[in-house]
């Protein structure tokens, strides 16, 4: 069914451009009136098309062809949209959270000088993640994903000035760009064996035919291909480097790449593309695995980051890492929902870091923090809900979501037998991220807000203060989501009326049904879930209520060595630096001396002036300037043109001769062509006949005996009187 | 008697390699000029004499262009001269080597 979705995206690039045109030349309100409604009429256009147009249409849902875009021999892309349930619940998330950053952007940034530039790029980003979810083929969908690593780029070096900043970007960007190549490896794989980049069509073809185009080992590899995209894009080990140095953008942007665009996208491309991942299940397993141990990595590490935003973007890092081993265990829905109810509360939880810091005078040190609680009343409210949701209480949205991938991870049967064993492993790993995640999470809660005091100095302390509403309105809504999005999908299995689970209610026409969790699988992980946060916490609550308290002290000092290595992030920064970066550098600047100082400089450039130079020289010494040596050079040219314009007879060296028997053919012409000039040929055979005189340069002889003769030829001009002669001895037998 | 066209040719020849001798090898240039008039007029002696041989009148109306030619340039070539002559105050042809720049 047809739709206008190109609008979706359109909307939100429009006002990127108004905004890059002439947003300078406006006043704040002007540029933030201009970017929300950009970002809110797309919201609403979404909306509609999901909720009031999606619901009639057929099972391709809504498409909009826009244009060709390339045709060439047998390969024909559109630019073509197409919104099913998958991509129109992304729609709505990354349109409404989108729009909620907005808002509060116009507050966090309301005295940062680059305000127009600053929405027009948040524009930007969100339009190219809606060209992402809604791209029909592979290279649309490609577009956005560049797209975003773009935006990433401009907003984490947003303030440029400061070179850590600008570094952040640079990191995000290149690390991507390895991310990226694994995509388009992928992407080539996949139309080498399909011959199709559309992904309805590839759906198909794996569906259809799996046995003829895709055997295992390609299905494995252009999997995996595609997954390294995603974990570049989405922060998985071994590429999820960038991300914690993200944090170098303003706060919205990091809430931006973190809840709504960008770090989802691989999670979706993996939802998106599940008809080639269900025939690998090797392919699978390595995602589930990936991101179980990224869950549990990046939860080790924020144990001890003593930065707001760093914990948080291990945090994301972690929960992306459940969003994996939820794809990776084929149970889409629930990484798809539990990226829904991420996107809510960590859009929360940053959206509170920008507000906290706001108040802290831009300092995100939480060691400075605690007591907020009272003063900061609102943001205190939302950041505890969302704290609930992501470390998994019941009844708030991370509950449902972490517990469904949980007991998915224990009952998936999609590795078949020889695997069995990863869904189990994978399980495990996940409790254990969830119970780190309660703790570090919790961590942060109790030291940023818990206790009367604030460890801060006091020129901070006095400027403490609650943000104005214009940053509380949206974290307040995000609140209210991070409680609620959870009944989107209720496991309503347990109490027999499965369809009252909303959202794989929906997306069960593209993802295929739901994954099959038994009742008592269900109740079992979700009371062990439930156990495991409050351990978490409670282990959290004797180590931080109120500050540092005496265990965490104490554990700080019984393994300082360890305590370092966490809060050094492991040190894989340092590892890739002296294992990928210096030796690449080292060789860029071999080849830096080498090929370009010496081949391309001395060689090739310094060279070829060198062979100029020569030839030149010798040319000079003819140019003298002297007119007489010039004539005399002249006088020789013509001399030579005369000498050889007019000989009579052309040198050649020997007369041809053809013998048979004892007749003889001779042939005395110049070429083979008859002479230009008329010349006289006299033939003397040497056996003492009379001489032949004759017109023509061939001539035909029979010798009556055998013996050696020599033939004398004489070629003579008539017209200048000069003669040239030769002579050729024969053997006739 | 009448005398064979080759001797002609053959002063003719004589009379042009002096005059190329005359311009290649001497430096004053009023003599060069005077040179080139002998080249040209060793040319006009060939042109006569394949007149003469051939009966032809062709020959003779080439000579006259010849001959006006020839005064034509000796004008410009004095006048090249004495302007060579106020910018150097020489006529020697070894001094004249502006060309190379």
């Amino acid at each position: 069914m047809n739709f206008n979705l190109g609008l979706i995206p359109l909307l939100p690039f429009l006002g990127a451009a108004v905004l890059m045109l002439f947003g300078r030349k406006w006043s704040r309100d002007t540029v933030f009136i201009v970017a929300a409604l950009a970002i809110g009429a797309a919201c609403i256009v979404a909306i509609d098309g999901f909720f009031f147009v999606l619901p009639d249409a057929g099972p391709g849902g809504l498409s909009d062809v826009v244009m060709t875009w390339i045709a060439t021999g047998d390969l024909h892309i559109d630019l073509a949209f197409r919104m099913d349930a998958l991509s129109g619940v992304m729609c709505l998330v990354i349109t409404f959270i989108g729009f909620l950053i907005h808002i509060f952007a116009a507050g966090y940034m309301a005295d940062d000088p680059d305000y127009a530039r600053f929405f027009a790029y948040l524009n930007l980003f969100c339009g190219a993640m809606l060209v992402l979810v809604l791209g029909d083929s592979l290279p649309v969908l490609f577009i956005g994903w560049e797209g975003v690593g773009l935006c990433s780029y401009l907003l984490i070096g947003f303030w440029y000035s400061s070179t850590a900043n600008a570094d952040a970007g640079k990191k995000a960007f290149i690390t991507n760009r390895i991310g990226d190549f694994g995509f388009l490896l992928g992407m080539f794989l996949l139309f080498q064996y399909t011959g199709t980049l559309s992904i309805p069509e590839i759906g198909g073809a794996a569906g259809l035919t799996k046995t003829l185009w895709l055997g295992q080992p390609v299905a494995f590899w252009a999997a995996l291909f595609l997954f390294v995209g995603a974990a570049g894009k989405s922060a998985q080990i071994p590429l999820y480097v960038w991300l914690p140095d993200a944090m170098a953008g303003p706060t919205p942007v990091s809430a931006l790449i973190h809840a709504a665009t960008m770090v989802t996208a691989g999670v979706y491309m993996i939802a998106r593309m599940h008809a080639v991942y269900l025939l690998a299940p090797a392919a699978m397993a390595i995602v589930a695995v990936v991101g179980a141990l990224t869950a549990m990595f990046a939860a080790i590490i924020g144990f001890a980051q003593n930065d707001f935003k760093k914990v948080l973007a291990y945090s994301t890092v972690s929960q992306l890492g459940f969003m994996f081993a939820g794809v990776g265990t084929a149970n889409f829905d629930a990484g798809i929902f539990h990226l829904v109810t991420h996107a809510f509360f960590k859009a929360g939880l940053f959206l509170c870091a920008g507000s906290v810091m706001h108040a802290m005078s831009g300092s995100g040190d939480i060691t400075i923090m605690g007591g907020l609680r009272k003063k900061l009343p609102w943001t205190h409210g939302v950041f505890f809900v969302c704290w609930l949701a992501i470390c998994g209480i019941p009844i708030f949205s991370g509950f449902f979501s972490k517990d469904a991938i949980i007991a998915g991870a224990f009952s998936t049967e999609i590795f078949g037998h020889d695997l069995a064993w990863v869904g189990k492993l994978v399980g495990v790993m996940l409790m254990l991220a969830a119970l780190g995640t309660a703790f570090y999470m919790s961590r942060l809660y109790f030291l940023v807000f818990s206790g009367d005091e604030t460890r801060a100095s006091e020129k901070i302390k006095h400027h403490i203060h609650e943000s104005p509403p214009i940053m509380t309105f949206p974290l307040v809504v995000l609140a209210a989501g991070a409680t609620l999005v959870g009944f989107l999908g209720l496991p309503s299995g347990l109490w027999h009326h499965p369809e009252q689970n909303l959202l794989y209610h929906h997306l069960e026409p593209v993802l295929g049904p739901e994954l099959e969790v038994s009742h008592s699988t269900e109740a079992i992980f979700m009371a062990l879930s439930t156990v495991l946060a409050v351990v978490g916490i409670a282990l959290a609550a004797v180590f931080y209520r109120g500050g540092y308290k005496e265990p965490a002290r104490a554990f700080g000092a019984k393994f300082p060595g360890f305590l370092r290595l966490v809060q050094d992030k492991f040190r894989v920064d340092e590892l890739y630096d002296a294992v990928i970066i210096r030796p690449v550098k080292a060789f860029s600047r071999g080849l830096f001396r080498f090929v370009d100082r010496i081949v391309v400089d001395k060689i090739l450039v310094e060279g070829t002036g060198a062979i100029v130079d020569v030839f030149a020289r010798l040319a000079r010494a003819v140019q003298g300037g002297d007119g007489q040596r010039y004539m005399a050079v002249f006088a020789v040219g013509v001399a030579l043109l005369v000498h050889f314009a007019t000989q009579p007879t052309l040198p050649f060296t020997k007369l041809k001769i053809t013998q048979t028997g004892r007749a003889v053919e001779v042939d005395a012409r110049r070429s083979k062509t008859a002479p230009t000039r008329d010349l006289d040929y006299l033939f003397d055979f040497g056996d003492g006949r009379p001489l032949v005189k004759a017109k023509a340069g061939e001539q035909h002889h029979d010798y009556d005996r055998p013996g050696t003769y020599t033939i004398h030829v004489t070629v003579s001009d008539p017209r200048w009187g000069t003669e040239d002669g030769f002579k050729e001895k024969v053997e006739v037998q | 008697m009448d005398i064979p066209t080759a001797y002609y040719l053959l002063l003719s020849f004589v009379l042009f390699l002096i005059g190329t001798a005359g311009v290649l090898l001497r430096r004053n240039a009023l003599i060069v000029l005077m040179a080139i008039e002998l080249q040209l007029n060793g040319g006009n002696l060939a042109l006569l004499a394949f007149a003469r041989e051939l009966r032809d009148q062709k020959g003779h109306v080439f000579a006259f262009l010849v001959i006006a030619l020839a005064a034509a340039e000796a004008a410009v070539g004095l006048a090249i001269l004495v302007g060579l002559f106020r910018s150097r105050e020489s006529v020697n042809l070894d001094d004249a080597t502006m060309m190379k720049r």
